[in-house]
């Protein structure tokens, strides 16, 4: 079996998620290949060697949006080699790129994956749907490649043997139009990045303001936990867009997730139930989030935070 | 300018889904609702369709029923609705669901084609983009922010990291995330006028489709098992009389993070 799994380059390296589905195509067996979308580096192959690529197709897309170029650069590859299995992970570009290469190869896709098996000539997805409570295991039909869309944190991310991957750099042009990236705005934030955090602290839209968010900041800093949030926080733009967690953000697997002031919605708690403990700190008792709390403070997080904050300098 | 957006009746997110024991597929009832994550793209729509006196189609796949969902966005003020309905397209997957979509957008000939990011009750997000390819229009995606200059539209899409500011020339696709405008609420006018507007109901073979392109027998797919998650168990509740957040700090201690 040919697997190939879709890397984007995130500051300069594989994403993380990449790196979980290469480990994961390792597991399931046969050749790997490695898409990799970005400037590259030798140092960003040889990790994709170490986790198991034997051949790197490198495209650097430029100013152009990834999706459209990537799609028919990726489909002549396709043509020519015959994987049977290409894999993308649950992120903005991934699904870009794995939607507009399904409609030109004319297979289909299977998203929100959390495993795939391969039983005999079949390929088995399980992917979860309504919010993550039930499960549905499907198989393609028909032609290959098939596609799969893979959520973050479903695999775990380990490297192999050090090995250096043959690098093959692939023209990217395209007839169909394409959108062009004018400016790149990367929104700075302090402490660990979200979705490699160990500890995480989440506000929701209880917390009421971007000013009253300070003191759940001032407990992420005295943590060592990332900030996360919820789509009605970053709509509102109390913090980036990147703090975002859930279906369409970042989905985390801290140890430790504190949320304050946040409902739990659907959307939400597909991005965070899997973390180790979960603590959370709602006014409202029938709030869905104390469904998946180990501890759920009905409370007004406004008067939790400063004395929690408290006691945690009263012990350091 | 003409838009399309492309809508979706789904059940009411406040009620409880619940899956057909046999085909698998989510329980439709007879009264669906709009999609609340359409309602931006048809904000976003209405605004672009008021600058340019332009027009504003909703496009959508699935059980037309009462049509409860689509009137939602008519009486916001786009101007007609088209909906596939056909018994045919029950268990249709993504790209045979983007495939009905194009054949109904191209009849209309849209300068911009906005969508949702992904529907609230299956959000594989993937049939817009199968969709923009299918129409060979360039996608900008996940935008908090559409503008239109000319006969470029310009959006900031959310990355990773932050978000890009991305332009294309029209004809375009954008696909919006809830952050992008605050919908109207439809006027009392409105709703009354909904009633009075255009909802063509083609059938697959309308848009050239035979039965076996889709539904189950096109999707190229096949359920094997549906299966309960592995759930997660609610823990303690407590109620804070002043005292709560000691109870936070030795579940911390117990986790020793601090």
């Amino acid at each position: 079996m040919l697997i190939w799994v879709f890397v984007e380059e995130l500051e300069g390296a594989p994403s993380s998620l990449s790196l979980e589905m290469l480990t994961k195509a390792r597991e399931l067996g046969g050749d790997i290949g490695a898409i990799y979308l970005g400037a590259g580096s030798p140092q960003a192959f040889a990790t994709l060697g170490a986790y198991g690529a034997a051949t790197v197709y490198h495209l650097d897309p430029g100013d152009n949006l990834p999706a459209t170029p990537a799609a028919a650069a990726i489909a002549e590859l396709a043509a020519d080699r015959q994987p049977d299995l290409i894999l993308f992970g649950l992120t903005f570009t991934d699904r870009d790129v794995a939607g507009r290469l399904s409609a030109r190869l004319d297979v289909p896709v299977l998203s929100n994956a959390i495993d795939i098996a391969v039983k005999g000539d079949e390929v088995h997805v399980v992917n979860e749907i309504l919010g993550g409570v039930t499960l549905v295991e499907t198989s393609f039909v028909g032609s290959k490649p098939w596609i799969v869309v893979v959520r973050a944190k479903a695999f775990a991310a380990e490297a192999g043997p050090a090995a250096d991957p043959e690098v093959v750099a692939v023209e990217m042009s395209d007839a169909t139009p394409s959108a062009r990236v004018r400016e790149r705005h990367a929104e700075v934030s302090e402490g660990p990045r979200l979705e490699d955090a160990s500890i995480v602290v989440a506000a929701g839209r209880g917390m009421a303001s971007a000013e009253k968010l300070q003191p759940l900041t001032e407990l992420a800093g005295m943590l060592g936990a990332a900030v996360g949030s919820t789509r009605a926080v970053v709509d509102a733009e109390w913090l980036p867009y990147s703090s975002q967690v859930g279906q369409t953000g970042t989905t985390v697997r801290p140890g430790v997730y504190l949320a304050f002031g946040l409902s739990g919605a659907m959307q939400h708690l597909v991005g965070m139930k899997d973390s180790g403990m979960i603590i959370a700190v709602n006014k409202d008792e029938e709030a869905p989030i104390f469904t998946v709390a180990d501890l759920g403070v009905v409370g007004d997080a406004h008067s939790i935070l400063p004395k929690l904050l408290a006691a945690l300098r009263d012990r350091a | 300018m003409k838009i399309v957006v492309c809508a979706k009746q789904i059940p009411d997110p406040n009620t409880p889904y619940t899956l057909d024991p046999e085909t698998h597929f989510v329980d439709r009832p007879a009264e669906q609702v709009l999609d609340d994550t359409d309602r931006y793209g048809i904000e976003v729509a209405l605004q672009l369709a008021e600058k340019t006196e332009g027009e504003v189609v909703i496009v959508s796949m699935g059980p037309a029923a009462g049509l409860r969902g689509i009137r939602q966005g008519l009486a916001m003020g786009a101007d007609r609705a088209i909906v596939v309905d056909d018994p045919a397209l029950r268990g249709s997957g993504a790209l045979v669901t983007a495939k009905v979509l194009a054949a109904a957008v191209r009849n209309e000939h849209p300068d911009l084609v906005i969508a949702g990011t992904e529907s609230t009750d299956g959000y594989a997000g993937i049939v817009p983009q199968q969709l923009a390819e299918l129409l060979g229009l360039p996608a900008l995606t996940y935008a908090r922010r559409v503008e239109l200059d000319g006969d470029t539209i310009r959006i900031e899409r959310m990355t990773t990291v932050g978000y890009d500011v991305v332009e294309a020339e029209l004809p375009a696709l954008v696909t919006v995330t809830s952050g992008v405008a605050e919908p109207r609420y439809p006027s009392f006018k409105g709703i009354m006028a909904a009633n009075a507007k255009t909802v063509d109901q083609p059938s697959c073979a309308d848009l050239g489709f035979s039965p076996e392109q889709v539904g189950i027998g096109g999707s190229a797919q096949q359920i094997i098992e549906v299966r309960d998650a592995p759930g997660r168990q609610a823990g303690r509740l407590v109620v804070d009389e002043g005292e709560a957040h000691l109870e936070i700090v030795s579940l911390l201690e117990q986790a020793k993070v601090i």
